[in-house]
Parts: C-alpha cells; sequence; structure tokens
C-alpha cells in the first residue's frame, strides 16, 4: 500500500494545451454550442427530430443515459477500492474520477439542454413542487448529489494547486464520508435509470422490458462498463501521453470484469428465458436485429477474457473494453429508443444537430480531460519501470 | 369588524334618502355597487365606500359636450338593459348640460351651461363625446354660435376632471379616418394635455360609469396607461381573455363566415378579428348585460379594433391582425405533429461516426496487440 502510494503520487503530466488534436476537439465543441444556442433561441423542434411520440432522442438517452454510465468509471474504481479494499488499484482512482466527473456533469447540464421549458428545472428540487414518489426525483436528485460529491473527491487535485491547502485539509478529514457517498449515489440512481423502463411497460419491446430486473441490469452494466471505460481511458492515455501501460493492474482488473459479465450475462438470459421472451429475438425485426449486436458485445468479450493471455495482452483488454462499451450503450438505446414504440406512426432518428451537440459534448469531455490532466495532479507520476 | 358594522349603520341611515331619490331597493343599489367595484378591479371592501360616495346627496355636475359624433355614446349609456341603470347615471350625477337629453333648446340650453359651469367653477366633471374639426378654424361644427374648439377650451379651463368618452373623442375615431377633412382631433390634443379617454364604438358603459364612480369616492380618477385610458378597463388584450381563445391556440380558425368553423364557435383571427392587437375589457364584463356571448366576438364577428388608435377605423375590418405579445410560442403544439422525421445526412454522418469509432478501435486493439508492447504509440485517428 505505502509503496503504491508513493511510487504513484499524482502529478501534472505538463505539456502544451494547444495542439491540432485539442484544436480538432474545440471546433467540435464550438459547433455543439451554436446548435445549442439554436436550441433556447427557437426551441427543441427547430434542432432536434423529437416528436410527441418520442418525447426523448439522443441529448437523453445518448448524453445522459450512457454518458452517465460511461462516467462510472469512477464509481467502478471506488468500489473496488474502498468497498473490497484493494489498494493496488488506487493509482486508477483519479483519473478514474475525472472522467466521471466530466461525464456525469455534462449528463447533468445535458439534462437541461432537453427540458422543453428548462428555466422550470428547480422545481424538481423544491418541496413542494417536487413529486417525492417518482423515479425521475430520485434520479434527478441523486445525480444532482454525486455530481457535487464528485467535485468535493476530486478537489484534493485543484485545491493545492488554487493555493488552499488549509481547506485541502479540511475536506481530506471528511472524504471518508463523501467517497462512502460516492459510492452509494451512482448505485441508487444507475438501478433507478432501469427502473424508469419499468414505468413505461408494455411501450418498451419484450427483449428489453425486465420488469423488476431493469435496475438490477442496469446497474450491473453500469459497473462493467465503469470498469471497461477504466481499462478504456487508461490504455489511450498511456498512449496519448506515452507512458507506460499499466497492463498488468489491468489485467488484474479484467478478471472482476469477466466474473461480473458472466454474472449479468446468466440474469440478463435468464431473464428472457424466464420470460419467454427470447422467441422475439428469434423474429426477423429490427429490434431483434440489434438485439443480437447488444449480446454479441456482451458475449464475445467472455471468449476475450477467459485466459490469462487475452487478459494481459494489451490489444485484447483494449478490444474487450470497447465491446463492452459498445454493449453497454445498445442495452440503453435500445431499451430507450429503439425497442420504444408509443403508437403507430411515431418514429425517431437523431437529426444532424442533435448528433452534433452529442459529438461536441464527448469532444469537450475529451478536451478537458486533456487540460486537467495536464494541469492538475491527476496521473500517477511517470515511475521508470512499465508494469 | 367594527368600521364594516359602522358603514353598514350608517349606509342603512343613509338609505331611505337614496332610495326616494333613485327608486331602488336597497338590494338592488348594493348590487349596483359591488358592480362597479368589480369592473374597476378593486376589493369587496371598497363596495362600502362607493354606496357612501354614491348615497351623498351632493351629486357631481357632468357637463357633457357632443362634438363630431354619433350619439352612440350616449346611446349605450342609454339603452343598458340593465333595469335602473339609466336612472342611475342621471341620478348619480347630476347631467348639467347634456344636448341630447335636456328639454332645454337654443339660448336657454346654453345658458344652463353656463350657468353650471359658474355655480360648479372648478369642482364639475367635463366629458367629451366626438372628435373636434380643427381644420379651418374649426368651423365645421358649431353649436350656438360657437366653434367645438372655443366650447371645448372654456369648458375645460375650470373642469375638475375631463374625460373624453368614445373613440372620436379619444383620438378622432372614425371621423379621423384619412383623408381627414376636417381635421378631426382628439380632446388631448385640442387641450394639449392628457385626459382620461374611454374608447370604444361605442364604450361600455361600466367603464365610464366606473370611472365617473371612482372620482367620486376616491376624489380622483383612476390610473391609466400612456393613451390615458383607465387600467382597470384597458390593460388587457381582448385576446388574453377571449372565450374562443383556446381555439386560436389549437389553431382551429373560421375561415369564412357561417362555414363550419364559423358554426362551432372557432376564432375569428382569420376573418381579421383585431383581439390580439386591441386592449380593452369587452370579453369579460361583456354588453348590455344580457349574459354570456353578447360582445361583438361572442356573437360571431371579428372584433374591429375600436378602442385602439391606429386599429379601429383605421385598419380594414378583415385585415389580418398584428399579433401583438401572442406569437405563439415555439413551446405551443403545432397543428399537424409531425411523427418523425429522419434525414439521409444524419444516417449517412450516425453511420460515418459508427465507422470511425469501431475502426479506430480495432486498429488501436491491433496495434497494442502486437507483441512489440507499448513501444508504438502510433494512433493519431481516435481521441488523443
Amino acid at each position: 500500500m505505502t509503496e503504491h502510494a508513493v511510487s504513484h503520487a499524482p502529478a501534472p503530466a505538463g505539456g502544451r494545451l494547444i495542439s491540432p488534436v485539442t484544436v480538432v476537439l474545440a471546433a467540435l465543441a464550438l459547433a455543439a454550442a451554436v446548435v445549442l444556442a439554436c436550441r433556447f433561441v427557437y426551441g427543441l423542434g427547430a434542432v432536434t427530430n423529437i416528436n410527441d411520440g418520442f418525447p426523448w432522442g439522443i441529448w437523453i438517452v445518448y448524453d445522459v443515459m450512457v454518458g452517465s454510465a460511461f462516467a462510472c468509471g469512477g464509481y467502478a474504481i471506488a468500489l473496488l477500492v474502498y468497498i473490497f479494499n484493494r489498494g493496488e488499484y488506487h493509482p486508477l482512482v483519479r483519473p478514474a474520477l475525472l472522467a466521471s466527473l466530466f461525464g456525469y456533469t455534462l449528463a447533468g447540464v445535458s439534462v437541461i439542454f432537453d427540458l422543453g421549458r428548462y428555466w422550470n428545472f428547480w422545481h424538481i428540487f423544491w418541496p413542494g413542487y417536487a413529486q417525492v414518489n417518482s423515479v425521475m426525483f430520485e434520479v434527478a436528485v441523486c445525480i444532482s448529489l454525486y455530481i457535487l460529491v464528485m467535485w468535493i473527491e476530486f478537489s484534493p487535485a485543484f485545491l493545492d494547486r488554487l493555493g488552499m491547502s488549509g481547506a485541502k485539509k479540511k475536506i481530506s478529514k471528511l472524504m471518508f464520508l463523501f467517497i462512502a457517498l460516492g459510492v452509494l449515489l451512482p448505485s441508487m440512481h444507475q438501478s433507478s435509470l432501469g427502473s424508469l423502463l419499468v414505468i413505461f411497460g408494455s411501450q418498451i419491446h419484450p427483449l428489453w422490458q425486465a420488469g423488476f430486473l431493469l435496475p438490477l441490469e442496469y446497474l450491473m452494466t453500469a459497473v462493467l462498463l465503469g470498469f471497461a471505460v477504466v481499462v478504456f481511458e487508461a490504455t489511450l492515455v498511456s498512449l496519448g501521453f506515452k507512458r507506460a501501460m499499466e497492463t498488468a493492474l489491468l489485467a488484474r482488473l479484467a478478471r472482476f470484469i469477466w466474473g461480473l459479465l458472466i454474472a449479468y450475462l446468466l440474469v440478463r438470459v435468464g431473464d428472457l428465458a424466464v420470460r419467454g421472451a427470447l422467441v422475439s429475438a428469434f423474429r426477423f425485426t429490427l429490434e431483434a436485429f440489434w438485439f443480437w449486436i447488444e449480446m454479441i458485445c456482451f458475449v464475445i468479450p467472455v471468449w476475450l477474457l477467459a485466459a490469462p493471455a487475452g487478459r494481459s495482452n494489451p490489444g485484447v483488454l483494449f478490444a474487450a473494453a470497447v465491446m463492452l462499451m459498445a454493449g453497454g450503450f445498445l442495452l440503453r438505446v435500445n431499451g430507450f429508443l429503439v425497442g420504444y414504440e408509443t403508437g403507430a406512426g411515431w418514429h425517431y432518428f437523431p437529426s444532424l444537430p442533435e448528433l452534433t451537440v452529442s459529438v461536441g459534448l464527448i469532444a469537450f469531455e475529451i478536451l478537458a480531460y486533456i487540460v486537467f490532466v495536464k494541469t492538475l495532479p491527476v496521473l500517477p507520476a511517470q515511475s521508470a519501470t512499465p508494469r | 369588524m367594527s368600521e364594516t358594522g359602522f358603514d353598514l349603520r350608517h349606509s342603512a341611515a343613509a338609505f331611505p334618502a337614496v332610495e326616494n331619490r333613485l327608486g331602488l331597493s336597497r338590494r338592488e343599489f348594493m348590487e349596483f355597487c359591488a358592480a362597479l367595484a368589480a369592473t374597476m378591479g378593486l376589493p369587496a371592501s371598497a363596495e362600502a365606500a362607493i354606496a357612501t360616495a354614491v348615497e351623498k346627496a351632493k351629486r357631481p355636475s357632468v357637463i357633457w359636450l357632443h362634438f363630431q359624433e354619433c350619439t352612440g355614446c350616449t346611446e349605450s349609456l342609454l339603452r343598458a338593459e340593465h333595469p335602473t341603470l339609466e336612472k342611475l347615471i342621471l341620478d348619480v350625477i347630476s347631467l348639467d348640460y347634456h344636448e341630447t337629453l335636456m328639454a332645454a333648446a337654443g339660448h336657454q340650453a346654453e345658458a344652463a351651461r353656463q350657468s353650471a359651469m359658474k355655480a360648479n367653477k372648478g369642482k364639475y366633471v367635463l366629458v367629451v363625446e366626438g372628435a373636434i374639426p380643427t381644420k379651418d378654424n374649426g368651423i365645421y361644427c358649431k353649436v350656438g354660435g360657437h366653434t367645438a374648439i372655443d366650447m371645448l377650451k372654456e369648458c375645460a379651463a375650470d373642469a375638475a376632471a375631463v374625460i373624453a368618452i368614445g373613440s372620436c373623442a379619444s383620438w378622432g375615431g372614425m371621423p379621423s379616418t384619412g383623408p381627414n377633412p376636417t381635421g378631426a382631433s382628439s380632446v388631448a390634443e385640442v387641450l394639449g394635455k392628457p385626459v382620461v379617454t374611454i374608447p370604444g364604438c361605442p364604450p361600455n358603459p361600466y367603464n365610464f360609469l366606473a370611472t365617473v364612480v371612482h372620482f367620486l369616492t376616491f376624489g380622483k380618477l383612476p390610473a391609466v396607461d400612456q393613451l390615458g385610458r383607465p387600467k382597470f378597463a384597458y390593460s388587457r388584450l381582448v385576446h388574453d381573455n377571449c372565450e374562443r381563445r383556446a381555439h386560436f391556440d389549437a389553431g382551429r380558425f373560421a375561415m369564412e363566415f357561417g362555414d363550419v368553423g364559423h358554426r362551432q364557435g372557432y376564432c375569428l383571427y382569420k376573418l381579421g378579428c383585431k383581439g390580439p392587437e386591441t386592449y380593452a375589457n369587452c370579453p369579460t364584463i361583456l354588453f348590455g348585460d344580457a349574459g354570456p356571448g353578447s360582445w361583438p366576438v361572442g356573437c360571431g364577428h371579428p372584433c374591429i379594433g375600436c378602442t385602439e388608435k391606429g386599429v379601429g377605423f383605421a385598419k380594414p375590418v378583415f385585415q389580418l391582425a398584428t399579433l401583438k405579445n401572442v406569437v405563439p410560442p415555439a413551446s405551443y403544439p403545432r397543428i399537424v405533429e409531425e411523427q418523425g422525421n429522419s434525414s439521409f445526412a444524419a444516417a449517412a454522418a450516425l453511420a460515418a461516426i459508427a465507422g470511425a469509432a469501431a475502426g479506430g478501435a480495432a486498429m488501436l486493439a491491433r496495434n497494442l496487440g502486437k507483441p512489440s508492447e507499448e513501444s508504438k504509440p502510433s494512433a493519431p485517428d481516435k481521441a488523443e
């Protein structure tokens, strides 16, 4: 433990902030900002393809549902390090937390873009206005709290830089509380995001209407996605910043992923079989097609990560992580858009401006990540020996 | 509590005089006071104050001048269906000069005006009905040898308050419609100072009466907008309180007189209704005490905007109104709801993004998998 703490004390990565990559990312983010300006001036109808049948589009399903699930890296690693007491993963905490921080903050902000009457957003937090029995209330309050908690968890990284070491000391004393909250809150709302589908009932295709198991499935995939994103992000950071690979650490992490993945697939397929929904997977429909793509994305990593040789190969690890991310992405897109049917005639496909915003948000997230990593102590100080 | 009790006792004691004077039962009288308080948007407690003011034997002297007009304003005051209204009009105020209503004629009438002005100097209320011709020194309207301009200035000099009733007196109204051969002007223009205006063609009698009673009760005229119109009556667009408003919001319009939409009471906007740009309380207080629907739009005719300068008598009746502050926001439901569309470009873009992500990831994974290990940071295609 102490050895890790010493050798992996985080430090700013340094380097130029303006590079071709950051410029391209900034341009994409700017394009999104322009579209959002149009959205706030001319309304949702002017830029999105959402309609009365599909009151949400990719701004909710991708930016919020998938975005917050992708942002579960911090949650998953915190779960591992602090709850299961696996201190060796500690070097992954800060980078993962940073990615989560951006992912969640942007997911939270994205909700406002999608609210028709965004100026009323505070109603959900206001006693008297809030409908305390709704799942949406739980999700909104929980995600907002979690964003706050994460900024506090991450605050040691920038309090130093701001010269507020006194505040840092005080926060550090209470940090155990925020870390506990940081594990509790995502468990609550990631499962509740699944509960949202329960309410839609028969509007959701049987392949994704898992009823009372939905919260469990969404929670399991959120953790899975969290681990996958940690692998994905650690690999890209190593490449991008020309650092040594954390393959040994990630290989051990991959064992957890594998176990959890098996458990998830048992729940998922078992549920489909028990409900008799598996039949509809063998019909020639768009839903069935996307179901199989989703399942393939989950099943191939089982095979990729089964053997220790695969787990210690960074290429295989990366491929498995990307497939898992695709699987989690599809599970949510399928549940909320592809398998969602409100009546005859309604359909939805994202418009170009909607895509621009989603892409721009991702670009902004990566851009901010690069800036933070280069200027704040996030990544472990580079050790000479590649692990 | 005690104050209310006192007021009631006081009113009750004073009432026989009113009863004799107005020939009203107490119930009818209180109903009238309550109606006026409601018209002015005053709280229920004002009712007692109004009752006290009206009961006072001392009625304000009113001099009523007629110029370029049709006497419709006077007619509407007299023809109100409320059984006792005309009595109240004549008894709440002391109408000392009114060319239509007074029995006197010729020099006798002029003498009555002069004596009323002298007796009530600085205390009488001047009501002007009709526009004032100003062209050629105002020779197009003369009463008893005096031009309208002279009469108005003479009467206004010692008046406690000046009220312009009807659209003509308010801004020139119908006589001022182009080419305006007589140079018809408003009271305010001729006097060179703002006055209270009760525009309308004709205006609702309650708006006039409420203004006068406000003066009686509180000793001052009610708050007015920038055009001199009492805010209690003219602060909302006709459109805002229109009973057909829901049809407007839902996009259901009568397209021509007698069509299906017209017969079903749809919005008259497309027939030229000026409700969206006209400020008046017609839809809330209606006309003639005849119950629901008794106002132009309620009867199926578009509002012509008679209370609004630049709209009434200026815009053609069937011309589409300008939507003043209610251009339907984008958040309003559309008439035909799109059920979703998708463009080829968006599909292509999404496919390109997915393809680039998959390809990039695959290439990255392949490079990473090579045995040379962590030596090749050769991935300029994705993210970093």
